[in-house]
């Protein structure tokens, strides 16, 4: 086993997730499958909330192209770190485009939660929120203390430019909140909420 | 340095116009020959955005991403891109998004590059397996009308969508430079 990075993590994701949402209660949210979609949920239901419970590494790509269509609202992507890892090259795509009203929240524990807390390779060297910076995004920080939440609220709220916010949080294996697993329930929802007729 | 300008073939305006026509606000891609026009003119184009991904399969997030959000996507990629997106791909049949991709093929055709072969024989089924409807474009004279009617199911019909632009009708690939 190489070196594993020691976690000091204090953040509870899921009191950190519930005072971001309700700091930024008219953002359009995307969740990475797993334990971040069970946290938004927890937070409370919303219509303009939309699970994902697959397609892993697409959360961050599919808010890119949310927040391109929607360039007067704030769009904020909640995942994990392994599924962001599996699309660590959209941060370059995302970089790429700019997108001022786009922020990405990554909740790092640096396991995969959902299958036995097996070590991620945030925990095995990789910092997310450098190779985020060194893709382009320059608003690229770690955040390691509630107090911090203010940072990451005022960039969702200002769509001054993509923002990537590395949470360290702590390792919990907590219970599941599922919401739907009824993908076209949740779309037609989420479109509606934005006045776009279903299908 | 003087440069051979070879003249764009008419298909590839074409299939810019029904892309524009048919409302496409946002085109994603990883390059390829026969798409090089279209994503020309996607990128000089004020109403439209271009996205340059780095694997296909972010094209399908984002085509999902663009649909919530009430734009038009469309996903320009190579035939060996097709593989890429497989898992991605259950995105479309799990919340039914609209989809419209439109693949070049390589590894069918006077193909100089054996690597690109086997992805090129399992394009076209590997889509189909994910319930995608696929149509075929073979001369130059049924592009205009193939990828409009896939571009109309895609966004009338609802449904998963991809058009295989032949690798004949696009032509040889020049292999030496002089």
């Amino acid at each position: 086993m190489s070196q594993v990075q020691s976690s000091n993590s204090v953040i509870d994701r899921r009191e950190f997730v519930s005072a971001l949402i309700a700091k930024c209660p008219e953002s359009l949210i995307v969740t990475g499958l797993g334990s971040a979609t069970y946290d938004v949920f927890a937070a409370g239901d919303r219509d303009k909330n939309f699970y994902l419970w697959g397609a892993m590494g697409g959360a961050a790509a599919m808010g890119l192209g949310l927040a391109l269509a929607q360039p007067d609202k704030s769009v904020l992507v909640i995942t994990g770190d392994g599924e962001q890892l599996m699309g660590i090259g959209s941060l370059a795509t995302i970089s790429a485009q700019k997108p001022a009203n786009l922020t990405i929240v990554v909740l790092d524990n640096g396991h995969f939660g959902e299958t036995g807390m097996q070590f991620s390779h945030s925990s095995l060297g990789t910092n997310m929120s450098a190779v985020a910076q060194a893709c382009g995004i320059t608003n690229s920080y770690q955040v390691k203390d509630m107090a911090d939440l203010k940072r990451v609220e005022q960039n969702v709220n200002a769509r001054q430019g993509v923002t990537f916010a590395q949470i360290m949080v702590k390792a919990d294996d907590l219970p599941r909140a599922l919401p739907s697993r009824d993908g076209v329930f949740v779309k037609n929802r989420f479109r509606a909420a934005l006045g776009l007729a279903p299908f | 340095m003087s440069e051979v300008v070879t003249p764009t073939p008419a298909w590839q305006e074409q299939v810019f116009k029904v892309l524009k026509e048919g409302g496409i606000q946002q085109v994603s891609y990883v390059p390829d020959a026969g798409h090089a026009h279209v994503i020309r003119r996607v990128n000089e184009d004020p109403a439209m955005r271009a996205i340059v991904l780095t694997t296909e399969e972010e094209g399908v997030a984002v085509a999902g991403g663009a649909w919530l959000g009430g734009q038009r996507h469309a996903l320009l990629m190579q035939s060996s891109g097709v593989g890429n997106c497989i898992n991605m791909m259950s995105l479309l049949q799990s919340c039914r998004f609209p989809f419209l991709t439109l693949v070049t093929m390589r590894g069918e055709y006077a193909e100089f590059n054996p690597w690109q072969v086997p992805m090129s024989k399992a394009t076209q089924a590997s889509m189909e397996l994910m319930g995608i409807k696929v149509y075929r474009a073979e001369r130059a004279d049924e592009v205009e009308d193939v990828v409009g009617a896939a571009l109309d199911f895609a966004f009338e019909g609802g449904e998963p969508v991809a058009v295989l632009l032949s690798q004949r009708l696009i032509g040889r690939k020049k292999w030496l430079r002089h």
